[in-house]
């Protein structure tokens, strides 16, 4: 059984004409590492509320390891496999010292002191913050807050975590630092983990990609497959990564490339490859 | 006209207290009129706190700032005037609009210059084009509108002023690959058709190679490396050591060139190497 | 810059004033405040400030840091002594002048009674942090709950306004820039423009605090944030053996300055 799963989902925010979602399917598997990428109002960010009980949808199901998001007895079941992280690491951090904003979920959840203690010490040395507990959050760059609030969350021991745009607002380097602590958090502990985005980079390593536009899911695939259809990123106003780019143009000039070497490495290869057969032809 | 000369700065936050902070150290550069440059540099480089000296908003410890060759800092009439001269655009620069309506917003720069009625309704409507932000638009609220749009807005209530030197900080940050595309081409527009100088911080070494005619690279507080994308990105490794990336195109030529293909030329942009691949093919013996 | 400006004006520290468990601190300053106004004559409130500078020296705050504090009281302290000094019947010092020796002393113990009064409480703020503060005072006003008063609630949210302090200061000091890049003048004219300038940034601020405020509340329940029924707490306060010493210590204080009054000393 899929850890997640969508069937048919509507949803209309209240006093919008147009539905955010429309008929969406879609299902995750346990220890997937999944990206989501599409323009703005896409309707990324309404997918992922759905997946702990902020939003549920009109009609249709969601279902987080069986259990019916709509079902309100059960929301916190739900919230306490799902761990979410926003885009602003401003708006997510609640206490004034590091380590106290990382106990606010276990807390919240009645577990004993000594218990939250031991939780927060090792969700804090996972996403490498450990040093910086007794620190207050505003000093903080936006890379390290964004990995305090992820610590926030693997403190409530999720099997899922769902990260809205955790990079829109970082640099380069705090970028970097988010992806690789849920990289690490997917192939190394086995977490479940929901990515979304509009950086089509930070999606190159996923298991599986989600496009989305308008609402509806465009696409579902690995990201090899996904980027190889140029013409149907253009058309969603996305662009692929710059190997790709060039694998399909070069293509159009009567080369002959795959289009699913995505690393920078495997892409030279290719290209090297067949410009000496070309040139030996 | 505006050329912008920057003698010996330094600038020092909370002088004096534990928390003091060397921002700026030993800066002296010169931007013609008209240039369009690029400034790169990792988060706390100086590069903000450098901007903001540009226009008066921040007054040196030491060294002087010259716009037209006058000294910005010379008395409170020239810090306020420069503003007029020297535009900032900074970051998130949406969630600084608080008029009723779009056009008022626009309007708010010329109105504190104090221009008639008929000029700023000119000015205003002259920025929104550059901006590209629709006339249809105007007597609508600001902040019901998207986040791409609200950018706009903002852009050009700093372009309404006219200002010589148009300075902005990181203008695609949060936006999607579209928005991004359509504001870098509306600044670059703007650009050729004012022949304002122009100034863009970003983190985008990308967008940057793609359009800057010269980058200047802040690090710790100095200007690291100043010159044109082909000098700046011809010395991968030192942009490597402050921190920073190169353009995507740079690297993969580099991964090519590793593959034993010779490609020729300095490349940091996507139509650089797919031109520097085919001229590879031309060449090879067939 | 705004930034720089010290807020909850709390001093880190690791005297025996600072170690003691916030409850104990938030009761010893009631104890001080109830025995302060027990004072009336001389010795009394020889006594207090005698006390008040043993606490101090104890905590390691400097005179300095106290005088700074009071510097924004300083118009009602003068205000208080006047009014005592000439509103008071007795022999006039200068004959003709409303201006008595009675007066004069009123005002004068007047004057140590508001210092020290606004002395005590900084010191228990200089010396606690505003996390332990709120925490101390939601343990101490716990029974209150009993009789539905949201006492959870209420800390929580005295938390929170500590927590976003900073960040919308930094955000007045980000918009500000932005306006007067855009030539908003904030210095100069009339009042009433002054005030008319305040506007832009005022507006844009309201509009990010209400979006803050949104944002935190779905972060908050997206980590099962439900009010204060079935919280536990990582750091649970425990009271110290010198807990105990310091509130008999404060009780004895109240205990002395009630028999002084007694004795109308």
């Amino acid at each position: 059984m899929s850890i997640i799963s969508f069937r048919q989902v509507h949803y209309t925010y209240p006093g919008d004409e147009l539905e955010s979602l429309c008929g969406v399917d879609l299902e995750i598997e346990e220890g997937e590492f999944v990206a989501v990428l599409g323009h703005n109002g896409s309707g990324k960010s309404t997918l992922a509320k759905h997946m702990n009980a902020i939003l549920v949808p009109d009609s249709g199901t969601v279902l987080i390891e069986g259990i019916d998001s709509r079902d309100e007895d059960k929301t916190f079941e739900i919230r306490r496999r799902v761990g979410m992280v926003f885009q602003n690491p401003d708006n997510q951090i609640v206490a004034n010292v590091v380590e106290d904003d990382v106990a606010f979920a276990p807390e919240n959840l009645g577990v004993p002191s000594e218990e939250i203690r031991a939780r927060v010490d090792a969700a804090l040395k996972q996403v490498g913050m450990y040093e910086y507990r007794t620190h207050a959050p505003h000093l903080l760059s936006g890379g390290q807050k964004q990995r305090v609030a992820i610590a926030g969350v693997i403190a409530m021991q999720p099997k899922i975590i769902v990260l809205d745009e955790p990079t829109a607002m970082l640099d380069p380097q705090g970028r970097e630092e988010v992806l690789s602590t849920v990289t690490r958090l997917c192939r190394e502990k086995g977490m479940t983990v929901v990515f979304i985005t509009h950086h089509m980079d930070e999606c190159v390593g996923a298991d599986k990609l989600v496009i989305m536009s308008n609402g509806y899911i465009k696409a579902v695939g690995t990201p090899a497959e996904i980027f190889a259809d140029v013409e149907m990123m253009a058309r969603e106003g996305l662009s692929v990564p710059e190997t790709t780019k060039l694998l399909y143009e070069l293509r159009n000039l009567g080369y002959e490339l795959p289009l699913d070497a995505l690393d920078e490495q495997s892409c030279a290869a290719a290209i090297a490859n067949a410009m000496k057969k070309q040139t030996r032809s | 006209m505006s050329e912008i000369r920057v003698e010996k700065l330094r600038h020092v936050y909370s002088a004096g207290t534990p928390f003091e902070k060397v921002a700026i150290e030993d800066v002296s550069l010169t931007i013609p009129q008209g240039q369009l440059v690029g400034i790169i540099g990792h988060t706390g480089s100086g590069k903000s706190t450098f901007i903001q000296h540009l226009n008066a908003l921040l007054q040196p410890t030491e060294g002087k700032v010259f716009c037209g060759g006058e000294d910005v800092n010379a008395s409170k009439f020239t810090r306020r005037d420069v503003k007029w001269k020297v535009g900032i655009v900074f970051q998130y620069p949406e969630y600084q609009l608080f008029e009723e309506t779009v056009y008022r917003d626009i309007a708010f720069g010329p109105k504190n210059m104090k221009l008639s009625e008929q000029e700023i309704d000119e000015r205003v409507r002259e920025a929104a084009h550059f901006a590209g932000v629709d006339e249809e638009l105007f007597e609508r609220s600001p902040l019901e509108l998207s986040g791409g749009q609200k950018r706009r807005i903002a852009v050009a209530g700093v372009i309404a002023l006219r200002p010589g030197v148009l300075i902005l900080d990181e203008p695609t940050a949060g936006l999607d690959p579209a928005g991004c595309r359509r504001i870098l081409d509306n600044i670059c527009e703007y650009h050729r058709q004012s022949g304002s100088t122009v100034i863009i911080v970003s983190h985008n070494m990308d967008d940057t190679a793609r359009i800057a005619e010269r980058i200047i690279a802040f690090d710790h507080g100095r200007v690291a490396m100043d010159g044109t994308p082909e000098q700046i990105f011809s010395e991968p490794e030192k942009l490597e050591a402050m921190g920073l990336d190169v353009p995507k195109s740079t690297s993969l030529a580099m991964a090519l060139k590793a593959e034993g293909l010779p490609l020729e030329g300095s490349i940091y942009t996507h139509a650089q190497l797919l031109d520097a691949i085919l001229r590879v093919k031309e060449a090879a013996p067939c | 810059m705004l930034k720089d400006v010290t807020l909850g004006q709390y001093f880190p520290g690791n005297t025996i004033v600072h170690r003691l468990d916030p409850r104990s601190k938030l009761i010893l300053v009631v104890l001080y405040i109830a025995g302060l106004f027990q004072a009336s004559g001389w010795i009394s409130y020889a006594a207090v400030t005698a006390v008040t500078a043993l606490c101090m020296i104890l905590s390691h705050i400097k005179p300095k840091n106290i005088f700074k504090g009071l510097k924004p009281m300083l118009f009602i302290i003068v205000l208080t002594a006047l009014l005592n000094m000439f509103y008071t019947s007795g022999r006039e010092i200068i004959p003709g002048w409303h201006m008595t020796w009675e007066g004069l002393a009123r005002s004068v113990q007047m004057i140590l009674r508001i210092v020290l009064l606004i002395t005590g409480t900084f010191l228990l703020t200089y010396t606690t942090s505003p996390i332990a503060l709120t925490d101390g005072l939601e343990m101490l006003l716990g029974p209150l709950k009993k009789i539905k008063v949201p006492v959870h609630e209420m800390t929580i949210m005295m938390s929170m306004a500590l927590r976003f302090i900073p960040t919308l200061i930094e955000e007045t000091d980000k918009i500000m820039s932005a306006q007067k890049a855009r030539g908003a003048d904030f210095e100069t004219g009339r009042l009433t423009e002054r005030a008319r300038a305040l506007l832009p940034i005022l507006v844009p601020l309201f509009v990010s605090a209400f979006r803050r405020a949104d944002e935190l509340a779905v972060a908050m329940e997206s980590r099962c944030y439900h009010g204060g029924e079935g919280r536990t707490r990582m750091k649970v306060l425990r009271f110290a053996a010198r807990d105990w010493i310091a509130l008999a210590l404060g009780a004895l204080f109240l205990a002395g300055m009630i028999v002084m009054k007694r004795y109308g000393i």
